[in-house]
């Protein structure tokens, strides 16, 4: 009971902290997960293949879960980022089609090359990240408006957009896609298909710019006064103000992070499927949450890490292929194992949290 | 400036709207003392260390520090602890999620990076320089709220800090913690800090504290050295001497505890904000607890009704063992409780003075049992006009109502439950004199019917006027109980300040 008041000298161990033990929960049940299914049911699972197919297609998944981790870590929430990936994804199809005016006179103009539309759907893909997240942050931050409110009239926004833009899906010219969609083999993880063919393992640049993204958050929420100003604001938005943190300042920034990381997913994921859709990335931002909290992020704020969440989406991932591996190929059941896995971690994390309030003698 | 003095106050005046907060209150802390600023609930104590730390703006007056030439004016805490004045809160101010290191040090760097082998390092030295039994890397919710507390210390401290004002530090500590925080209060007065400790525990100021400063009101009443200054004197300044002239206290005709046997009985009651006690009460008795602010004198009525989570001892009501942990027990065991935070516990707002009424009556019976509206309505003229109830309508929503007539409002509430056993809590607290007395001849009235009462109210005098046995309590315990010809205003202050030193 008295483990606070032993002597300061004895230099042993720390016991580990809540975030720690979240995230130790998640990587062995990802880990039991997926060794789990290779035994059961081999074929797929044994590739390795099928580890880098699952983070080709969540790449932009796994960028939207790091800026909802730091949002979620200050004790908010962002839900329009479904919302506006999908918007990005289809302004960045619309530029590289030379849909939009504006860019196609300026790249005219300048007399540059077409493949200079993909620089400035980049550009355009920051911009539009950037936007939302400033203006989303700044009424939640300094106005004080409900997170939830702003930012679900954020998704609406973002997806009224889409529609505006365009009705019909489109699609990049496919001169531009296959430069975009340059995949990096990697042929000492390939398998030999039956005819007796090396097929090396393939990776997309989305999951290259998502595993930059997953490390400079970990060393931002680690490493920097801002990130554990991030922990500090979720943890005691009052405490955090007292101790001298820019508690305003804070929570503005974790929305513009989280906005600009929207923009980025919208690249990629533009970048993965090469189309522009009004229904693309529906329901991100429920993933991205259940992703989170998954890898240990507490909805109430003040605990969560970027690695989690990570194996969070990994997680999520694999119970659907698992899902589907196991015959069961109708939708629902993708939802409803989902939603019974997530009920799951919650009742897990809870369990575990509120044994170690009753073991520690804290409050 | 003399030599040692390292904070002058002088004619510190505060006005909010229609009251003198502070009216030309001096205050001087020197180097390497701890100074206990004593005083009753409204006396001052708060709005001096708000104005001090830059909460509120001061009316008049000025503030020194040692060190500054001109006398200085201060705008927020932040700004205050770059004059060197740290303040600790009775709430912990820091972040349960971070560890200790983080927590001492966190805001304070202007470098945008965090080194956390260096910052460990000198959290460290820190913690083991000042005896502070915790360690780095620990996640600060997992200490207990003592060492919690000399964290928040060591981080005042750790910034050049000349002034610490400690804001009732030791209100959620047991007696083993207090004694490690006043470890930590005699080292930092041995390097030179001086230290301002509110707290409202008499034989904690007279453990720790070299100087008393007490205020009574919004003024001065003085500053003194410990030594000279006994307890009952103490109390006597902080209460009033005022009071003893009050010498036409008429000894009421109350009866003194029946032979009928005890209405309700408590052995070892205890609650999550309440120490163990015992507590017993006859039928018609009017007893009363008394005792400082912040005594245990509400804490103990509150576990008695199960208001707070009961965590413990034996009860009988008419002699029957009975289980009452939450409110509805006590309740259905004929006992009712008019709060002390009216506005919190007692009324509901925005519902109509008859609902108010009501309310209790209703809860009894079940919400599978509704009064009909011409039963509410006939309790509702009922009670309006025995208790004469300045409303417009039954109708009006109990806000609009005058605090005497809210109060009014709530007694109704219990009385038409027919009760046998009443608990009033501070029930004349900011209400105008008349209703005061209608008041306290009601509760004689309702002992008379063989009602047992238990009443609390911060003026001895109201109380000795109607209590025939009062239970005095002092740091969260009982310290003795007074009946007869003991129930006089000197005896009282001589019980609550201790064994009369």
């Amino acid at each position: 009971m008295e483990n606070g008041k032993k002597s300061p000298s004895s230099r042993r161990r720390e016991p580990i902290t809540d975030t720690q033990l979240l995230l130790t929960i998640t990587v062995c049940i990802f880990i039991a997960m997926y060794v789990g299914a290779m035994f059961i049911w081999g074929g797929g699972f044994k590739k390795p293949q099928m580890l880098f197919d699952m983070l080709n297609d969540n790449a932009f998944l796994i960028i939207i879960s790091c800026g909802l981790t730091i949002v979620m870590i200050t004790g908010s929430i962002d839900i329009s980022v479904g919302g506006v990936t999908a918007l990005v994804a289809m302004v960045s199809v619309m530029i590289l089609n030379g849909n939009l005016g504006l860019f196609n006179g300026m790249i005219g103009a300048l007399g540059l090359p077409e493949e200079s539309r993909i620089f400035f759907a980049l550009l355009m893909s920051l911009f539009i990240g950037l936007a939302f997240g400033a203006v989303q942050g700044f009424l939640i931050a300094y106005l004080q408006i409900q997170p939830f409110i702003i930012t679900l009239a954020g998704m609406f926004f973002a997806r009224g957009m889409i529609t505006i833009i365009s009705v019909d899906p489109q699609k990049a010219p496919q001169e531009l896609m296959d430069i975009l969609q340059t995949r990096i083999n990697i042929s000492w993880l390939g398998s030999v298909n039956k005819k007796g063919v090396l097929i090396p393992a393939r990776m997309e640049i989305g999951v290259i710019i998502a595993l930059i993204i997953v490390i400079l958050v970990f060393f931002l929420l680690r490493k920097r006064q801002l990130g554990r100003s991030f922990y500090a604001v979720g943890g005691n938005p009052q405490s955090a103000l007292m101790l001298g943190i820019n508690v305003r300042r804070t929570r503005f920034y974790a929305h513009l992070l989280s906005g600009l990381f929207s923009g980025i997913a919208g690249f990629v994921f533009m970048m993965h499927t090469g189309a522009g859709n009004a229904t693309n990335a529906t329901a991100a931002e429920m993933n991205a949450i259940a992703s989170s909290i998954i890898g240990g992020t507490l909805l109430s704020g003040g605990v969560g890490n970027v690695a989690g969440t990570f194996f969070g989406v990994l997680t999520l991932s694999t119970i659907k292929s698992v899902v589907t591996t196991s015959g069961l190929r109708d939708p629902w059941w993708q939802s409803i194992s989902t939603g019974a896995m997530l009920c799951l971690f919650i009742l897990l994390q809870s369990l575990v949290l509120m044994h170690r309030r009753k073991g520690g003698n804290g409050k | 400036m003399q030599e040692d003095i390292v904070l002058t106050m002088r004619g510190i005046c505060k006005y909010f709207p229609g009251v003198t907060a502070l009216n030309r209150v001096d205050f001087t802390l020197r180097r390497g003392e701890i100074h206990a600023l004593m005083g009753e609930n409204g006396a001052g104590k708060s709005t001096l260390i708000k104005v001090l730390t830059g909460v509120y703006p001061m009316d008049a007056g000025e503030i020194r520090v040692d060190g500054i030439e001109n006398p200085i004016v201060i705008h927020s805490p932040q700004e205050a602890a770059g004059f060197g004045i740290s303040t600790v809160y009775q709430e912990i101010t820091l972040c349960p999620n971070l560890t200790v290191a983080e927590n001492m040090f966190i805001g304070r760097s202007p470098k945008k990076s965090v080194n956390w082998k260096s910052m460990e390092k000198r959290a460290g030295e820190i913690l083991e320089n000042l005896g502070i039994p915790a360690r780095p890397k620990q996640q600060l919710g997992r200490c207990s709220i003592a060492v919690q507390q000399m964290v928040a210390i060591a981080r005042a401290v750790d910034t050049d800090c000349k002034v610490l004002i400690l804001d009732e530090p030791t209100s959620s500590l047991d007696d083993r913690e207090v004694e490690m925080l006043f470890g930590l209060m005699r080292e930092l007065k041995a390097r030179g800090v001086g230290i301002i400790f509110v707290t409202h525990f008499l034989e904690q100021v007279y453990a720790v504290s070299d100087r008393i400063t007490v205020l009574r009101n919004g003024e001065l009443v003085g500053e003194y050295e410990v030594e000279k200054l006994p307890q009952v004197a103490l109390v006597e300044k902080m209460i009033g001497k005022d009071l003893e002239d009050l010498s036409s206290i008429q000894k009421s005709e109350v009866q003194a505890a029946s032979e009928t046997g005890d209405l309700y009985e408590a052995k070892g009651l205890s609650s999550s904000e309440a120490e163990a006690f015992d507590f017993h009460i006859a039928k018609g008795e009017v007893n009363g607890f008394t005792g400082l602010l912040g005594s245990g004198r509400s804490e103990s009525v509150r576990a008695i009704f199960g208001a707070d989570p009961v965590t413990g001892g034996a009860i009988r009501v008419n002699g029957k063992a009975v289980k009452i942990t939450k409110p509805l027990d006590a309740m259905k065991n004929g006992i009712g409780y008019l709060p002390e935070d009216r506005k919190r516990d007692g009324i509901i707002a925005d519902l109509s003075v008859r609902d108010n009424i009501i309310l209790a009556l209703q809860v009894i019976k079940g919400m599978r049992h509704p009064l009909s509206r011409a039963q509410a309505e006939a309790f509702a003229d009922e009670y309006i006009k025995a208790l004469s109830i300045k409303t417009a309508s039954p109708d009006t929503p109990i806000r609009s109502l005058s605090g005497g007539n809210q109060q009014k409002v709530i007694l109704a509430r219990w009385l038409l439950t027919h009760p046998q056993y009443l608990i009033l809590d501070e029930p004349t607290r900011g209400i105008d004199v008349g209703t005061k007395t209608e008041i306290q001849k009601l509760v004689l009235k309702l002992s008379e019917e063989g009602m047992g009462i238990t009443f609390i109210s911060s003026e001895i005098e109201e109380m000795l006027r109607t209590c025939s046995r009062l239970i005095v309590m002092r740091d969260r315990h009982i310290a003795g109980e007074l009946t007869g010809e003991e129930l006089s205003q000197e005896q009282v202050m001589r019980t609550i300040a201790g064994g009369g030193e």
